[in-house]
């Protein structure tokens, strides 16, 4: 066997290298910004030059030939630059005003949606899911596609009062973080347990430790050592089930879909929001999750006709308060909104600050 | 002889629709004849459309690296591999992209054919926590694509219980509103902590952000262990020709609602003129109607970061936001990157020696209480960490007089 070779322990390359040369002529030299029509965003520096951003959406998973076309399109128009958003969308930038129209032109040739600047929607960030993840509830990518595919609209026009950033997450872990909208997966039963294979495989006070309700046990299931779950304790999150795979939370009836709103990490007017449950027991529904559609259209719809300009998601509704939320979306409200978690009790209303 | 293309009615309704089709990218893929991807893209969308028919995920973890590191491999093995056993193997390579996600052509296309080659095509821009995600490599092409991808100048991201592969706003590159080099205050942090990256063996993980204001772009408040985020302390510059121009194009009665009343700390007022009253002892610097008049108004000169620690998702105490622990700092020469670097370092080995099994840096805080935090890590103490003083009277205060005398340096100290 050959020797293995040694890595260069690099860390993260300089960006200066592959950006656009009128960027690095003007770094920290621009004076302001402004959109001339959505999708596109005009940077003009101190110099008095300026940079054209256009942005298009792209549906993350991507093959090569895909990342060769948005390359293609770099090389004609970009000399041959690029970036990416923390959303996923390709940002193509040029100087020369008469390129921004071929290249939209170009990139709504190649398949890929110009939009997602300024009050928009844009590209809802996502985890990994069927495809690529271990412990997932469901497919992100594709709940992804389906949701996108209903608010194309939304990601090429500036017609929302503020920006909208949705999430989705496969599990109740939530990697795809805080969102305006936020749709993940909620798990409504305890785990099954693969008794014969716990002993073998997981490690059993870690397992124990990771419970956020202390419901997990060792147990001697048929002389073996394994695990057992006090099912009137259990919260049904799963964290129990990456360390502990025999411990299978996933369920094709009973994981669930959820959907909550108002999260913002921006401490832009108001401080950052965490989102809050609105809507849960939705059918985890390949491959296109039409009740899942519904409700983030209904609840997008309302906050688009309801909400003054500026206004995120959790600010709107702070402002027209719960009970209004709730009678204009037409969502149940249920015990289960209630929150019990031991930082919760700030969540309950103590005034007499009341909405009729 | 190659294999068929599974059928998947199920995937195949995702090729409908006006966004761009994912499964219409792995298609692709399958599809191509005399390359590696062929074949295991086909066994893929077998697997995959057996999970959407089931509702089920089918890969389990594993280990798989490449030499001289321990992290940065995420292996996955198919637990239906009797089945679809072209891609039984489908690991991913988590690659650090240059802060800003910035690219030209010739890496990118370089990266695809070197994933052409050893992988499954499929590339990933970016994962949440700001990595190229190389998706779908057999275990023995695993050291050949790390071997080429290095050569090219990338390193490996993080994973598991260590320093974890941070992201930044554009920064500096492409925006008036940064207040610090975002783009180079991550690789001044990151490139100092390739070892805990590389070689994990923390309680658990430690991410860090940074965004260039409060707009926070980079989703840092709540996703990053360590928030960096650009704020200002002198005046908002204001261009007030360009703010009457503002108030003509709005309207006054807009401008008034769109830009005056929504100042969280009413610290805006229109003048009879239409230029801008602003009141900037009130002002929190949350960037609200710089965003709405961006040709009038910026951030002030006096430029520098606060620092926010201890954001996390869920698991397990419950979601928790980053609480400002260094209200501001100068972060301009070389002395102020050494400084953030050396903090950056302090704050890594307080959560190493102090941190439980599992438990994240802001779930250590919560537990030990901020005021030991901040000692351990020699931190001045700071009005702005907290948005109101304690409400319970339960708390033991013998060591007030001391306290008091401690305020009192720290306050002549700076008056001097």
């Amino acid at each position: 066997m050959s020797e293995l070779r040694r890595p260069n322990e690099t860390g993260v390359p300089d960006s200066k290298q592959f950006m656009h040369p009128a960027l690095v002529r003007n770094y920290g030299k621009w004076a302001f910004h402004d959109r001339p029509r959505p999708g596109v965003l005009r940077h003009v520096s101190d110099t008095g030059e300026a940079v054209f951003t256009v942005k298009g959406g792209t549906q993350r998973q991507m093959d090569i030939f895909t990342i060769r076309t948005l390359c293609d399109i770099a090389d004609k128009f970009c000399d041959g630059h690029l970036r990416f958003t923390t959303r996923s969308s390709a940002e193509f930038m040029t100087t020369d005003e008469t390129k921004v129209k071929p290249l939209i032109e170009a990139l709504e040739a190649a398949g890929f949606p110009v939009g997602g600047t300024g009050n928009s929607v844009g590209f809802i960030s996502h985890t990994q899911g069927w495809l690529h993840c271990d412990i997932p509830g469901t497919d992100a990518s594709g709940v992804v596609k389906a949701l996108m595919d209903e608010l194309v609209d939304e990601f090429k026009n500036e017609e929302m009062p503020n920006r909208v950033k949705i999430t989705t997450s496969c599990c109740q872990i939530n990697c795809g973080g805080q969102g305006d909208i936020a749709i993940n997966v909620q798990h409504t039963k305890p785990p099954v347990i693969n008794h014969a294979l716990v002993a073998g495989v997981c490690e059993r006070p870690a397992v124990i430790a990771r419970c956020p309700v202390a419901a997990i046990r060792p147990a001697l299931v048929d002389g073996k050592p394994s695990l057992e779950v006090d099912e009137k304790k259990c919260v049904c999150c799963g964290a129990c089930y990456p360390p502990c795979p025999p411990m299978q939370i996933n369920d094709p009836v009973h994981s669930k879909i959820a959907v909550w709103v108002g999260g913002k990490h921006s401490s832009t007017r108001s401080k950052p929001m965490f989102h809050k449950l609105v809507a849960a027991g939705l059918p985890n529904n390949a491959p296109r999750w039409p009740e899942v559609a519904e409700v983030v259209k209904k609840i997008l719809a309302t906050y688009k006709a309801d909400a003054r300009p500026w206004e995120r998601m959790g600010e709107w509704i702070e402002r027209i308060g719960w009970p209004r939320f709730f009678e204009m979306t037409e969502l149940p409200f249920t015990k289960y909104h209630v929150d019990t978690w031991r930082g919760g009790r700030s969540n309950l209303n103590a005034s007499a600050h009341l909405h009729f | 002889m190659s294999k068929k293309l599974p059928s998947t009615p199920m995937l195949d309704e995702l090729e409908k629709g006006p966004w761009p089709s994912f499964v219409t990218g792995l298609k692709r893929l399958a599809n191509t004849e005399g390359k590696p991807h062929g074949d295991i893209m086909k066994g893929l969308l077998g697997q995959l459309e057996h999970s959407y028919q089931t509702r089920k995920g089918y890969w389990k973890g594993g280990t798989v690296g490449v030499f001289g590191y321990g992290a940065g491999v995420i292996a996955r093995f198919s637990e239906v591999a009797s089945q679809y056993p072209e891609s039984s193997e489908f690991h991913t390579l988590r690659i650090m992209p240059a802060p800003g996600f910035f690219y030209d052509t010739k890496t990118l296309r370089q990266m695809c054919d070197i994933w052409e080659e050893h992988g499954s095509g499929l590339i990933a821009l970016h994962g949440q926590s700001g990595d190229i995600m190389f998706q779908g490599c057999r275990t023995d092409q695993v050291q050949p694509a790390w071997d080429k991808l290095n050569e090219m100048g990338f390193d490996m991201g993080g994973a598991g219980a260590g320093v974890r592969t941070a992201a930044s706003c554009v920064g500096p590159a492409r925006c008036e509103q940064a207040c610090y080099d975002t783009l180079a205050a991550h690789r001044a942090i990151i490139n100092d902590f390739t070892d805990d990256i590389h070689r994990p063996s923390l309680p658990y993980k430690m991410k860090f952000k940074f965004s260039g204001c409060a707009n926070d772009c980079a989703n840092a408040t709540q996703r990053a262990d360590v928030a960096i985020l650009g704020t200002w302390k002198d005046e908002m510059q204001v261009n007030q020709t360009e703010v009457q121009a503002k108030v003509k194009q709005l309207g006054r009665k807009e401008f008034i609602n769109q830009v005056i009343r929504m100042c969280p700390t009413q610290a805006l007022g229109l003048n009879d003129d239409d230029t801008l009253d602003v009141d900037n002892k009130s002002c929190v610097r949350c960037m609200h109607c710089i965003n709405v008049c961006t040709k009038a108004l910026k951030p002030g000169k006096e430029r520098g970061i606060c620092i926010l620690v201890g954001g996390k998702r869920t698991l397990k105490v419950g979601d928790l936001m980053g609480t400002v622990v260094v209200p501001f700092m100068k972060l301009e020469s070389e002395e102020d990157f050494e400084k953030l670097v050396e903090l950056a370092h302090n704050m890594l080995d307080f959560f190493a020696d102090n941190a439980l099994e599992h438990e994240r840096t802001g779930e250590m805080i919560e537990r030990i209480g901020l005021a030991n935090y901040l000692e351990g890590l020699g931190l001045a103490l700071d009005i702005n960490m907290i948005s109101q003083p304690r409400t319970n009277s339960y708390v033991r205060t013998d060591g007030w007089d001391e306290e008091v005398r401690k305020w009192n340096d720290a306050k002549s100290s700076a008056a001097e």
